[in-house]
């Protein structure tokens, strides 16, 4: 029928009224496509949230429309929606059993017992939890809990599964395992999953396609690889990921910076003042007055381990970070105060819109 | 003996010795009496009140039999039993009643914000600041013939006569709801306030209906705050003194009046005291079943 699972048209959502009334989302229309992993990113309160409760049905849009399967299901309430929500707080049924949750959803919808057992079984087989079948939720880890609360989710089949936060809960490690489970949850039911989070790097490495968002409104939409190297404004590139941002003044066949120094760039025909963005794992140091290259001072450093950022300082006192991969025994070779020459990898420098 | 283990048995001996007072206090006010009673039951009524020394079992045998007074022989006494039931009924309907006024009661009061929630919270205990007899009177100001509800309704011409509510059952229930209804509202309040308002999304997004959100989530979350107000609004219904005698008039009497009668008028002590004993025991097999349904497969951290 349509390609989308999920449309947002023209969503609004304002909490309050009058002169105090807050846009929590702002004018925001999103296309989620069938089977996708779609990642809703953005800090806290930038909306993300009460697009996916717009979603759920636990709140209805002061304005647009949201659309199912190319339907509008603005006005209908959650229960008779075909959308499971997986939790930030998991919110388990602690009267019921492991079993008993996942069977919540079925039984509402009145399926026969038999499928009901039958779907039970298999859901939690899905997330490995076939042993705790008989347990009260609050015998569980938190790990478990949140299979718990997946299985619960994913048993009624739903059309979309919506995913609030969920992994935030979890420590490090744990949560590094259900990245990966999610993603092979997401593969193996073909279910489309939205997923909604604050962690940049859990969106780059499990989304097929993230939506920016930020003060209501959605910044940029695209795979994580478009969304990194080309990110449409300033928010974005320093939301996902570190940046330096240069302000520069363009020309035909390069950008003059504000320490004066001439950079050739591909403008695109751009001219006139713009913000240059430059990832730190781009910025190369060289020695100092080498041809082509920027003159800098080292600042300082600080030791990551794996890669070193080197903090250094343009002519103007302009501020650029460069990451540079940590040596066999450490940096002895830095020195503060030296000069230095910074050069950019090709192709790497991005010209942002505001 | 370890030393550990020894530090511990004089922990506990200091226990004990501490609690001393506190146990001895309760010994003297709550068992003492009790086992007054007791004793009571099994002796023979004094012909002026009070008891005269000697086994007799009559005062037990009175609770369901009375004595014809011409042969003497033993029949079923319906006027104890027809006591017996309404205050079972009265106590059990007005412990429903309660609930279904006080659980919309205490569920508003939990989800208010929490400053609202202390002054809705203080509200409710107000009652308790006037004595249970004036308050009951203030019932029977409402109900009775040429009360607040027949001049109001007279005047509006709805009604010629008065209805007359005052000395039945309705009154008493009535009274009695209104007297326990806080016991209710109190315990309820304690389990919804405790309870996760994120359940209810869970539920309605996993396809229940408001109505199934109700039964499969909301109340066997909150039964511990259930069973809790039952229990502590039918007890003392069905023990309930004050209210049957100032709203039921002299006719509608429950357990609580038909006890007063035997040690007043009636002038039959074994009797009353054997009521008194049957009247716990009640209670006490009532605790029991409530105790039992509301343990069975519920959630032992709730």
């Amino acid at each position: 029928m349509t390609e989308y699972a999920i449309e947002a048209r023209n969503a609004v959502k304002a909490f309050g009224q009058g002169d105090v009334a807050v846009r929590a989302l702002d004018d925001v229309s999103i296309q989620i496509r069938k089977g996708e992993f779609f990642t809703l990113l953005g800090p806290s309160g930038c909306g993300k949230t009460t697009l996916l409760r717009l979603i759920a049905g636990f709140e209805t849009p002061t304005s647009g429309q949201i659309l199912l399967d190319g339907q509008d299901i603005t006005a209908l309430p959650p229960n008779r929606r075909p959308v499971n929500t997986v939790f930030q707080s998991y919110a388990l049924f602690p009267h019921l059993t492991v079993a008993q949750n996942v069977a919540f959803g079925l039984q509402m919808l009145g399926r026969p017992r038999a499928e009901v057992d039958r779907t039970v079984e298999r859901m939690l087989a899905l997330v490995k939890l076939e042993p705790m079948a008989g347990r009260k939720t609050s015998q569980l880890s938190g790990g478990q809990q949140q299979r718990v609360a997946l299985a619960r989710a994913l048993a009624p089949t739903p059309k979309v599964l919506l995913l609030d936060e969920p992994l935030s809960a979890l420590d490090l490690k744990l949560r590094k395992e259900m990245q990966v489970e999610l993603k092979r949850l997401q593969t193996e039911t073909g279910i489309t999953f939205v997923f909604v989070t604050h962690d940049q790097e859990e969106a780059l490495t499990m989304s097929d396609r993230i939506g920016v968002m930020s003060a209501g409104k959605l910044q940029q939409v695209g795979a994580p690889r478009e969304i990194y190297t080309t990110p449409v404004n300033r928010f974005v590139a320093s939301f996902i990921g570190e940046t330096n941002f240069l302000p520069a003044v363009l020309g035909a066949t390069g950008a003059v910076l504000g320490s004066g120094d001439v950079l050739a760039l591909n403008t695109g025909g751009k001219t006139g003042p713009a913000t240059l963005a430059v990832r730190p794992e781009h910025v190369r140091l060289v020695p100092a007055a080498e041809p082509g290259s920027l003159p800098a001072t080292i600042t300082g450093w600080v030791y990551f381990g794996t890669d070193t950022h080197v903090h250094l300082a343009l002519r103007d006192g302009t501020e650029v970070v460069a990451r540079l991969q940590s040596g066999a025994t450490g940096d002895s070779a830095l020195t503060k105060g030296e000069a230095v020459g910074l050069r950019f990898t090709d192709g790497a420098l991005q010209i942002l819109g505001d | 003996m370890s030393m550990e283990s020894e530090a511990r048995s004089r922990q506990t001996r200091r226990a004990w010795a501490l609690s001393t007072p506190a146990l001895l206090l309760l010994f003297l006010a709550a068992a003492g009496p009790l086992l007054i009673v007791l004793v009571y039951s099994f002796l023979l009524p004094g012909k002026y009140g009070n008891v005269e020394w000697g086994f007799s079992l009559d005062g037990w045998r009175g609770i369901l039999y009375s004595r014809d007074i011409f042969d003497g022989s033993l029949k079923l006494a319906d006027a104890h039993l027809t006591i017996f039931w309404r205050s079972v009924k009265l106590s059990l309907l007005t412990t429903i009643i309660t609930f279904v006024v006080g659980f919309p009661t205490a569920w508003f009061i939990a989800t208010r914000a929490p400053k609202a929630r202390a002054m809705w919270l203080f509200l409710i205990t107000i009652p308790f600041w006037t004595n249970l007899l004036i308050r009951t009177f203030a019932i029977n100001e409402v109900l009775r013939n040429e009360g607040i509800v027949n001049t109001v309704l007279t005047k509006a011409g709805l009604i010629d006569a008065p209805i007359r509510m005052i000395n039945t059952d309705f009154a008493v229930l009535v009274g009695m709801a209104y007297v326990y209804l806080p016991l209710m509202v109190l315990p309820l309040f304690a389990a919804i306030d405790r309870f996760d308002m994120k359940l209810l999304e869970a539920g309605y997004d996993l396809y229940a209906s408001r109505m199934a959100v109700l039964r499969r989530v909301i109340l066997p979350i909150v039964k511990p705050g259930i069973v809790a107000g039952s229990i502590l609004v039918f007890v003392p219904s069905l023990g309930a003194y004050v209210t049957p005698r100032v709203l039921g008039g002299g006719k509608n009497m429950m357990i609580g009046n038909f006890i007063e009668l035997q040690f007043g008028q009636g002038r039959n002590w074994p009797l009353g005291a054997a009521l008194s004993m049957a009247l716990l025991m009640i209670v006490m097999v009532a605790l029991l079943v409530y105790v039992r349904a509301a343990t069975k497969g519920s959630n032992p951290h709730g």
